[in-house]
């Protein structure tokens, strides 16, 4: 237990401080997934083959590629790219990207491909009644997604985003190997300098089915929420 | 592009596939007999042993892979007894110690499939066989298994998948698998994205195999025919 201590004699805040990173992160990377999903899923649902073939070539290679080769090729290959933007634009100088960021948006992009598929089924199983209704009814474009697709959508998705989330946490691991300082990575610098392997990794483990549990329990009351009425 | 550093790394990350393959398919094998074994101890009736099964299935479906794989390879060896023990000659091997660990990850989401398959089961088809005067031994072995295996495959295809990228987490433990050796090219090349395009279209050709043939075995033992 006295490796556990708060203050400079235990490692209690540094792996506290390393649990609120995991989590930033991963709300971070679920976040930018949106992003990608918000994106990539009307690409999948289009009508029109060149634009479908991009959104289908997104969610194939990142679902089938392993996610650490994804980061290292953001990890290493990050900072060239923006460099060569910033080039054009006829900026030199060296540009290293922060950790997070880079973390973030790896995990991102692949939290994102889970996500599309997961909106992309949702939005296909809502009844093409309920689209036709309410443009009978008059109601802007913006009102029908808003108002009628989204929270019948949102019913459909919570239950398979828990999964992407509990899917983004457990990812988050693996952007230890470019020095973000999360769970993954205290726990090894506190077992370098402890060689307390077993205890500190053991931890770790705790600490991420705490986190899992915790969300479990918040994301059973969303979908309470949302499926008031069925 | 450097399409000459593609050439040449390709047999080299064709090599290391070897090892991604073997990590694959020894654990997916050991994973199979300890799923079922869970996944019968969960459908157990006695409290203690469903509750068991439960937490084994809880604990490695909760925790990212690349812990687990650290506390058997690092965390195992500190435990002085088992140095002495015959189980060492195992455990000091990073290879043994990453199939290991994927072995016991799979099974815990392979008893998982296979219980809700188990549990989808009509009960008119096990009453059917009872009444043939089929024993229950024969029953399980001849009937639920292979119903249960049937219906499982779509989900399973998916976890074979799951693992075969898991096992690019091998590297971490310094074993050169086709995620290892890409790395160590990247990082003595500085050229990642021609090493991601062939490491990873190698990925995706597997990826590409596996789903195609597991949609044959679906075809195959589907229920119309």
């Amino acid at each position: 237990m006295e490796l556990l201590a708060f203050g400079k004699t235990g490692w209690g805040d540094e792996l506290f401080y390393a649990t609120l990173m995991t989590v930033a992160v991963s709300v971070t990377a679920m976040l930018v997934g949106f992003l990608f999903a918000l994106i990539f899923t009307p690409l999948k649902l289009s009508k029109y083959k060149i634009l479908n073939f991009v959104g289908n070539f997104y969610t194939t290679v990142i679902r089938g590629v392993p996610e650490l080769l994804v980061i290292y090729l953001l990890f290493f290959g990050g900072s060239g790219a923006i460099m060569y933007v910033a080039s054009i634009f006829g900026y030199y100088e060296y540009i290293e990207i922060n950790a997070f960021i880079t973390g973030a948006v790896a995990i991102g992009i692949i939290s994102g491909a889970y996500s599309t598929e997961v909106f992309r089924g949702a939005i296909q199983s809502i009844d093409k009644g309920q689209f036709e209704a309410a443009k009978v009814l008059g109601i802007s474009r913006f009102g029908q997604f808003y108002k009628i697709i989204l929270p019948q959508m949102l019913r459909l998705a919570i239950p398979n985003l828990s999964n992407v989330w509990q899917i983004t946490l457990k990812d988050t691991s693996l952007i230890s190997v470019t020095g973000l300082v999360e769970i993954m990575r205290q726990s090894y610098i506190a077992a370098g300098s402890t060689r307390d392997p077993l205890f500190f990794y053991s931890f770790a483990a705790v600490l991420y089915l705490l986190l899992t549990y915790i969300s479990m329990k918040l994301i059973n009351k969303l979908e309470v929420k949302y499926s008031r009425g069925y | 592009m450097d399409f000459d550093l593609m050439i040449t790394s390709f047999p080299k990350l064709l090599g290391a596939t070897v090892i991604t393959l073997k990590l694959l398919s020894a654990s997916l094998f050991f994973g199979l007999f300890l799923g079922l074994f869970f996944a019968i101890l969960r459908l157990n009736k006695n409290k203690f042993i469903n509750k068991f099964a439960y937490g084994y299935s809880y604990v490695f479906r909760g925790t990212p892979l690349l812990v687990q794989i650290f506390i058997i390879y690092f965390g195992l060896g500190q435990i002085e007894y088992l140095r002495s023990t015959v189980l060492w000659v195992v455990l000091k091997e990073p290879y043994w110690c990453a199939i290991i660990a994927f072995t016991l990850n799979t099974g815990a989401y392979t008893s998982e499939i296979l219980r809700s398959a188990f549990q989808t089961i009509k009960p008119g088809i096990i009453e059917a066989g009872k009444s043939l005067g089929i024993s229950s031994k024969i029953i399980f072995y001849k009937i639920q298994i292979p119903i249960a295996i049937r219906q499982s495959l779509p989900a399973y295809g998916n976890e074979i998948i799951l693992m075969m990228k898991g096992t690019s987490l091998a590297s971490t433990v310094t074993l050169m698998d086709l995620t290892g050796v890409a790395k160590y090219i990247i990082s003595t090349t500085f050229k990642p994205i021609e090493v991601f395009i062939v490491a990873g279209g190698i990925y995706l050709f597997m990826t590409f195999v596996i789903h195609n043939v597991i949609k044959y075995l679906e075809k195959k033992y589907s229920f119309q025919q």
